[in-house]
């Protein structure tokens, strides 16, 4: 069965070509625009995988994330976080919150691909 | 019982005790230090509580019913009041090394030599006499606990054969086991401090555990006991509050055990040299006083037990602790009861011969020494500890000798208010130096100097006199005074009488004291080392004051090292100055230079050792001096808070620094995120459709000129901030430029389908004659318009947008509208909007900006001396206004 992955950032232009490029890996793709959205859209859609910015009006990335793993009924949730902050606290704190990885923008997209393709095998 | 039971048993405490301190230095010297903690802190506060406390005190109650308390009452005060003086003491005494009273008051006076050998004079003949009731109060205690008779212990025998030569001979030997083991003279004697924090929980105990027995063992509880006291007239008495309150009485024995608890140089010792944290002194200032109580709750009941029990007159009432479980048959108690008594004394005679032999080494000997040649190169640190052993051997053989001399005559407590009036003298200069910069050496020495000549004068001669010891003709010194002269009798100087001889004395020397002190401070002023000296003891918590040094000339760093090296011994030395070297981020001593701060840093370590007195002399030796105007420090002062201020600026500018790197670094990685992601996407696709392809590559353009756009405003933002904008200021007709920048964006307008009105006035009116309205840079204001402009075309509703650019004048200057019927702004971003990067509304119209437009409008209308702000209901679209004055800023033309 194909994966399922969602992308939340708020930048409309990240957003296309991330989605261009989840689409050409293969995977079932949606989208939000916003923290709120990426949380609703994360309960009605049940993705894979979520590709998660950090810098989102609403609610952040950390706050998603740290959200999302409260919920048990979302367990097995894969959330790789993006951000173009790249200080090592950015990193620990979203580790923290529980992302399973954590790549800075500008990012490759051949390696943002076998990175996502490595969580879902 | 038999002496060798008694003895045994001391024995056997004091090895104990010796057995706590080596513990507690094996600990300390393993990093596991066991007085870093306030309760111990406290503990050895308990030091105050000495034989006095233990005997004496019982001894007043039965005389005098509460007529003890003023003496607790004092320093209960004094903690709960004057914590924060201590916590200064605590803090200056740590910045400057400062082992001991005589150094605190010395070093506060540009480093006297003199002062300090005043101040361990008086110290030295006050506390004799403490010392001499400590062994009064051990050899009575031993003469009754042997079945001697308490009031003549031992004294018919020749010194050879008296028990209390041997006493003070053993005290001596502990103390310098205790106090000076250590070739390290600036260490902390952890060990000590631990084993008098055992011991005062040890006379606590022992005398609470006599209290207990007397209460219930003797009598049926207090209530019991009180109440049959009031049968016997006699007992009764002593209960009966006097007919007058005794108000000087009483104030005089407070202050003076105020005073007392502070600057007894034993208390000095463990209250400020040995205290590791200054935090334990809030814990202290309520636990000592609790201490305190603790050991006088049964002071009333033994007293009065004892009287009850032996009848009024007919034991020694300073002796009941001992003497009544003794009666009673029960020997064992009374033998805990000694030895909670050997405690009480061993504890003041160890610290207090520790805290004097500094002093008197110090302040006294050494100075004298390093006169001499013969010393003047040698290496001293064994030196040092040998002078502090004969020192320490020496004030307890002075203390038996005043035993011998005037023991008889007075009571514990009169001996022990001997000691306390001598160092009530040092308050005026000590407690003035640390809150008046104001006070002089010569006021401070004048002012000890008559204080302690009063003091002898009016105390100690007549407890001499009292004594018998000089002859009946001496004694008639106190009825008729010297020569016959009748106004300098010592107990009723210039004819006072009514006081009691310690009011009369305390009053007389404290007014002389702090009179010559203020006087003379007053009359001329500080010397610039005095001065120096003042500030960094008054300013000690400021934080400018941390980085001070009063000191220029020239030094070698090897002198400096091998100076101190003499005094702390070469290996110590090394490290020192290793570490200091290390903590300024150099790899080696040979590294350092030669500057103030290390010469301050050498004498500071020296000072340890030696006091500020001798250290300041030592340094001065080995290194070229300039002498030091009052001038030059009032301009190192100066210069060291500038350059607080100056780094403070720096600190915060860099902060800021960091947050809008912080934000710059996210505004250009977004589009560099997008045109990588986007370019390495067609890379990889040569077969992606045109359409697509189409679409990818107009996003490339867009966010490259958004990066473009961001590169451009950050530079102009960070020219606006730091005054290096240029400013081609001119005449400004507001209506033509309004017309203009309306021209710019039309297009922009029609593009939203939005119209945009323009509202001008008929026309512009010149002030002041033919003065121009405005002068300001066109273009500048015209990039304000723009932004304005443009912003109110991202916001307005894609249906019927409209916008209204409106300009109205008044008398004070012209304001400028740029009203929109969009969403409006939400509250809560109404100021944020303004903040570097901070953009309003949702994500899907923000391309376009780069959140630095509106930051760099409000700048520049503030550089016109004008304000920008906003006014916006949400949903009832927002306006956007700015107002300019007419006198525009002096004009400040183009500046290169």
């Amino acid at each position: 069965m194909t994966k399922k992955v969602l992308i939340a950032d708020d930048e409309p232009n990240i957003l296309i070509s991330l989605e261009f490029l989840m689409k050409r890996e293969g995977w079932l793709v949606s989208v939000a625009r916003d923290g709120i959205e990426a949380l609703a859209a994360i309960h009605r859609e049940r993705p894979d995988l979520v590709l998660l910015d950090v810098m989102m009006p609403g609610k952040s990335g950390f706050e998603v994330c740290a959200a999302l793993r409260a919920d048990e009924s979302l367990a097995g949730i894969k959330v790789l976080m993006l951000t173009a902050k790249g200080r090592d606290t950015d990193v620990a704190q979203g580790l923290g919150v529980g992302a399973d990885g954590y790549m800075t923008k500008p990012f490759s997209t051949k390696e943002l691909a076998a990175r996502v393709r490595e969580m879902l095998a | 019982m038999s002496p060798a039971l008694i003895i045994g048993a001391a024995l056997a405490y004091l090895l104990a005790l010796f057995g706590v301190a080596a513990w507690a230095d094996r600990r300390a010297a393993a990093g596991r230090s066991v007085i870093g903690n306030a309760w111990v802190y406290a503990l050895s506060m308990g030091v105050y509580c000495t034989a006095w406390t233990y005997f004496g005190s019982v001894g007043r109650a039965a005389a005098t019913g509460v007529w003890f308390l003023p003496i607790y009452l004092g320093p209960t005060l004094a903690m709960v009041l004057a914590w924060p003086v201590l916590r200064k003491m605590i803090r200056i005494s740590r910045a400057y090394r400062i082992t001991s009273i005589a150094d605190f008051i010395a070093s506060r006076y540009g480093k006297s030599a003199a002062l300090a050998g005043g101040v361990t004079l008086i110290a030295l003949v006050g506390v004799v006499p403490y010392v001499a009731l400590q062994l009064k109060a051990v050899s009575s205690a031993y003469a009754l606990m042997t079945g001697g008779s308490p009031d003549a212990p031992g004294l018919p025998g020749a010194w050879w054969a008296d028990t209390t030569l041997y006493i003070a001979l053993l005290l001596a030997g502990f103390t310098i086991l205790f106090g000076t083991r250590h070739l390290d003279n600036t260490e902390r004697h952890e060990g000590m401090v631990a084993a008098i924090a055992a011991e005062s929980v040890v006379k606590l105990l022992a005398f609470i555990a006599v209290g207990v027995f007397v209460c219930w063992g003797l009598f049926n509880g207090p209530a019991d006991l009180f109440a049959r006291a009031r049968a016997v007239p006699e007992v009764a008495r002593v209960l009966q509050p006097a007919a007058r309150f005794a108000y000087d009485q009483w104030f005089a024995l407070l202050l003076l055990a105020m005073l007392s608890v502070i600057f007894l140089p034993r208390q000095f010792q463990v209250m400020v040299v040995e205290n590791v944290d200054e935090r334990h002194v809030r814990r202290a200032a309520w636990a000592f006083p609790a201490y305190l109580l603790l050991i006088n709750i049964f002071v009333l009941p033994i007293a009065v037990g004892g009287l009850l029990f032996f009848g009024t007159g007919q034991a020694n009432p300073e002796t009941f602790v001992l003497s009544l479980p003794l009666a009673a048959g029960v020997p064992w108690l009374a033998l805990v009861a000694f030895v909670g008594g050997l405690s009480a004394a061993t504890g003041m005679v160890i610290v207090e011969a520790i805290a004097v032999s500094t002093m008197v080494c110090n302040d006294l000997v050494l100075p004298l020494l390093l006169r001499r040649k013969a010393f003047a190169q040698r290496e001293l640190t064994g030196l040092l500890l040998g002078i502090r052993r004969a020192v320490i051997v020496g004030l307890l053989l002075l203390g038996y000798v005043y035993f011998r001399v005037a023991g008889e005559a007075y009571a514990l407590v009169s001996i022990g208010l001997i000691s306390f009036a001598a160092v009530a003298q040092f308050a005026p200069a000590l407690l003035g130096g640390m809150y008046w910069k104001g006070g002089t050496q010569r006021g401070a020495f004048a002012g000890l100097a008559a204080g302690a000549a009063l003091w002898a004068w009016t105390l100690m001669v007549p407890s001499i006199a009292k004594s018998g010891w000089l002859g009946d003709d001496f004694a008639t010194l106190l009825t008729h005074g010297p020569w016959g002269i009748g106004w300098l009798r010592p107990e009723q100087l210039l004819g006072l009488g009514g006081l009691d001889n310690l009011s009369h004395a305390l009053f007389w020397s404290l007014l002389a004291n702090a009179g010559l002190y203020v006087g003379l401070s007053l009359w001329k002023p500080p010397s610039a080392r005095e001065a120096s000296q003042a500030l960094l003891f008054v300013d000690v918590f400021e934080r400018a004051s941390a980085g001070r040094v009063f000191w220029r000339g020239r030094a070698r760093v090897a002198d400096l090292v091998s100076l101190v090296g003499r005094f702390l011994g070469p290996e110590r030395a090394t490290s020192l100055f290793l570490g200091y070297a290390r903590r300024l981020g150099r790899q080696g001593v040979e590294q350092l230079d030669a500057d103030a701060a290390l010469v301050h840093f050498a004498e500071t370590q020296l000072a340890g050792a030696i006091g500020s007195a001798s250290a300041r002399v030592m340094v001065a030796s080995v290194v070229e001096e300039e002498v030091l105007e009052i001038d030059d420090v009032m301009r190192i002062v100066e210069e060291a808070s500038e350059l607080r201020h100056v780094n403070e600026r720096l600190l915060s500018l860099d902060r800021l620094k960091d947050d809008i790197m912080s934000s710059v670094t996210h505004e250009l990685r977004t589009p560099l995120t997008s045109i990588r992601a986007l370019a390495e996407l067609m890379r990889d696709a040569p077969d992606m459709d045109e359409p697509q392809r189409q679409q990818f590559l107009g996003i490339v353009v867009t966010e490259t000129e958004r990066l473009s756009r961001l590169v451009n405003q950050v530079l102009d933002m960070a020219k606006i901030e730091s005054g290096h904008a240029e400013w081609h200021n001119s005449d400004i007709d507001l209506r033509a430029l309004l017309q203009q920048a309306a021209l710019s964006t039309a297009e922009l307008f029609r593009e939203r389908g939005a119209t945009l009105v323009l509202t001008l006035p008929e026309s512009v009116p010149a002030l002041r004659g033919e003065l121009p309205a405005l002068r300001a840079d066109a273009d500048r204001l015209t990039q304000v318009l723009l932004n304005l402009l443009s912003n109110a075309a991202k916001f307005v509703p894609r249906e019927g947008g409209r916008v209204e650019l409106r300009l109205t004048t008044d008398a004070l200057g012209a304001t400028i509208e740029v009203i929109d019927n969009g969403p409006g702004v939400p509250l809560e971003q109404q100021q944020l909007v303004f903040e570097k990067f901070r953009q309003g509304g949702d994500a899907a119209h923000r391309p376009q900006g780069t959140g630095l437009g509106l930051p760099i409008s409000r700048q520049i209308v503030e550089h016109f001396g004008g304000r920008l702000w906003l006014r916006s209901e949400p949903g009832a679209g927002s306006c956007f206004a700015f107002s300019l004055p007419w006198a525009g800023p002096k004009d400040e033309e183009t500046r290169p």
